[in-house]
């Protein structure tokens, strides 16, 4: 196993190379850039032009400029951002945790409600929980995120005024744990809500194959109670398949991340990838898409990994 | 085509009906589906108000009324007015144009290119199929959504051509997967080595002998990827970077919502109402056809 993973994490730093190499390369041949802001300055002469591509490194050729990046993010130099005036990796470890906050939150509500949900649905198969449960996950799963934020502002936030409408905390209030719950409820509730119908959906069906598994009824004709049978012989082989669907839904949750903080004035990765984004801030989206496809990559070979480990079936050669 | 003409008459009428008839059964079991009929009829509603929106409403869903601004919901305006008087059920059929082309345009490009690069990986192998999947494992690392915001970016809002491309570029993988995975499987079976025993060349075998069984898991793919493209669309409008204003979409419709949504909600409700509409409806049919198309992933409920 201790073998498996070393040989998976090396063969993740050449998938991780190239992906910098061509988020590098699309950076370089659009328009924009470091001195973008200068454009149409009549006090900017070609002169100034030249000199601060030589500055820059400009002048060299892509490849020559990657390495140079590349040499300098292996070494923690990260650049500097050229809207916000602060090196990037300050930029994106003041933000990061603001996400994982947000992030984390929704991927334990998730797990924790879509996992009874899921059974209880499977094993009472075709009762009125279950049409309940299978009719909410498709209808929510096929919700886009941002108008099921739009459609909880105007219910919750605006109508009702149960919680704030945008933030991570009151402005210029000190730290506070009920507020911060308080503004967490919204943004978590968006995201969770698109989340849970997909999870609900696989452990269901997932469940649904076991339940027909012979094991099942050894179990149970050994005089098991039938909780036990359900979760200690059901739920534990049923949730396998779910470690790989909750890993690739890594990039999602970015998504819902960007969409949701964009609406909730939430200030995390996906708020500063829009404003760099919007400002041609390239070293600081360079910096943002390495560090989400590295959080991609590692969150499928985490999810082949456990899968390995859960299922011994699974042999790695 | 000279030295086995003899011999297909005989065996071409067989092979149609048993094939007809395969189909045929595929189309009962989808009719039992009750949600996927469903599905049928509400995205055919739609598709069909939307191409006839000229006829169906009177208003112009772009000229400007100041004295009608924010109306709410009425008889003469159903779903009310916008910030600039626009009557809003005329600019959501004129929008369901623009939102539901972009869902089928992106698709057909990610499908082609998606079997494309799973046809010459699945059958060429080696090599190929290495530097292929590769890059499929790349595609899927990067987080789709901050793509599209730099390309939106960089072309300053896109047009319909450009958000087709770059949406079907950016969602070819799983067809991809599927089509390799069926080349895979299929290309050393015996209907294969008969085929090119009586001298059929690699471009008939992958058309008219492989493609064809591949052909299931695709169409699913491809329904349920119309939902996502309109998703991704509505997403990038909504966020400025899509289809500009004028021209009304299901998105950018919404992102006029945003600012006015304690006066009147009924302008962030109702084009999200119809993306969801649209969206449910194609995914019913995904499931539907998957329960047709594949007798043996029978998962009913």
């Amino acid at each position: 196993m201790g073998r498996y993973v070393i040989r998976r994490l090396l063969q993740a730093l050449p998938l991780l190379l190239a992906i910098s190499a061509v988020s590098f390369t699309i950076l370089k041949v659009t328009p924009g850039g470091p001195l973008a802001a200068y454009e149409g300055n009549p006090n900017f002469t070609d002169d100034d032009r030249v000199r601060l591509e030589h500055a820059f490194g400009l002048d060299q050729p892509i490849p020559i400029q990657y390495i140079a990046w590349l040499g300098q993010f292996l070494t923690g130099d990260w650049g500097y951002s050229f809207s916000a005036h602060q090196p990037v990796l300050v930029l994106i470890s003041e933000r990061l945790p603001n996400t994982i906050y947000l992030m984390g939150t929704v991927f334990v509500t998730v797990l924790l409600l879509a996992i009874p949900i899921g059974v209880l649905a499977a094993v009472k198969q075709y009762s009125w929980f279950d049409h309940v449960v299978t009719g909410t996950t498709f209808a929510f799963l096929s919700t886009p995120t941002f108008w099921l934020g739009l459609l909880l502002i105007i219910v919750f936030g605006l109508q009702l005024r149960l919680f704030p409408l945008g933030g991570i905390q009151t402005a210029g209030k000190p730290f506070d744990v009920w507020d911060r719950l308080h503004h967490l409820v919204l943004p978590v509730a968006t995201i969770a809500l698109v989340q849970l119908g997909s999870h609900v959906r696989y452990l269901r069906a997932s469940m649904l194959e076991t339940i027909g598994q012979d094991y099942m009824r050894t179990a149970r004709a050994k005089g098991l109670a039938e909780r036990v049978v359900v979760l200690r012989h059901g739920l534990k082989n049923a949730a396998i398949p779910l470690v790989t669907v909750v890993a690739l839904d890594v990039p999602e949750l970015f998504v819902g991340a960007l969409v949701t903080e964009q609406i909730f004035g939430w200030p995390g990765m996906g708020r500063l990838f829009w404003d760099a984004a919007t400002r041609s801030d390239y070293p600081v989206i360079m910096g943002i898409l390495t560090v989400s496809s590295t959080l991609i990559v590692l969150a499928n070979l985490f999810a082949d990994v456990v899968y390995g480990y859960l299922d011994p079936r699974i042999r790695y050669s | 085509m000279t030295g086995s003409s003899v011999a297909l008459p005989t065996i071409t009428p067989a092979l149609r009906t048993a094939q007809r008839s395969q189909w045929q059964m595929a189309l009962e079991r989808f009719r039992q589906h009750r949600p996927a009929v469903v599905g049928v009829f509400v995205l055919g509603a739609l598709a069909l108000l939307s191409a006839a929106a000229p006829l169906v409403s009177p208003y112009d869903p772009e000229k400007t009324a100041l004295l009608l601004i924010y109306e709410p919901p009425s008889v003469t305006h159903p779903f009310g007015t916008d910030g600039l008087g626009r009557d809003l059920a005329t600019r959501i059929l004129y929008g369901g144009r623009v939102s539901l082309s972009i869902g089928l345009l992106a698709v057909a490009v990610a499908i082609t290119v998606g079997t494309l690069v799973g046809t010459v990986a699945g059958f060429y192998g080696r090599w190929i199929d290495g530097v292929l999947m590769r890059l499929v494992d790349m595609m899927y690392s990067f987080p789709r959504l901050f793509l599209l915001i730099l390309f939106g970016v960089l072309f300053k809002g896109m047009t319909l051509p450009v958000i087709v491309t770059v949406l079907g570029l950016l969602s070819w993988m799983t067809t991809a997967r599927l089509v390799r995975a069926s080349f895979l499987s299929l290309k050393h079976r015996e209907f294969v080595e008969a085929a090119r025993a009586v001298g059929a060349g690699d471009r008939r075998i992958i058309v008219r002998h492989i493609l064809p069984n591949a052909l299931a898991p695709i169409i699913v793919a491809a329904t349920l990827g119309v939902a996502a493209a309109i998703i991704a669309e509505s997403t990038l409008s909504f966020l400025g970077l899509g289809i500009q204003p004028p021209t009304p979409t299901w998105g950018n419709m919404l992102r006029d919502a945003t600012g006015e949504m304690e006066k009147a909600p009924w302008i962030a409700i109702f084009p999200g109402l119809f993306i969801f509409l649209a969206v449910v409806s194609i995914n019913f049919i995904g499931d539907g056809l998957r329960d047709a198309l594949d007798p043996r992933h029978v998962v009913r409920g």
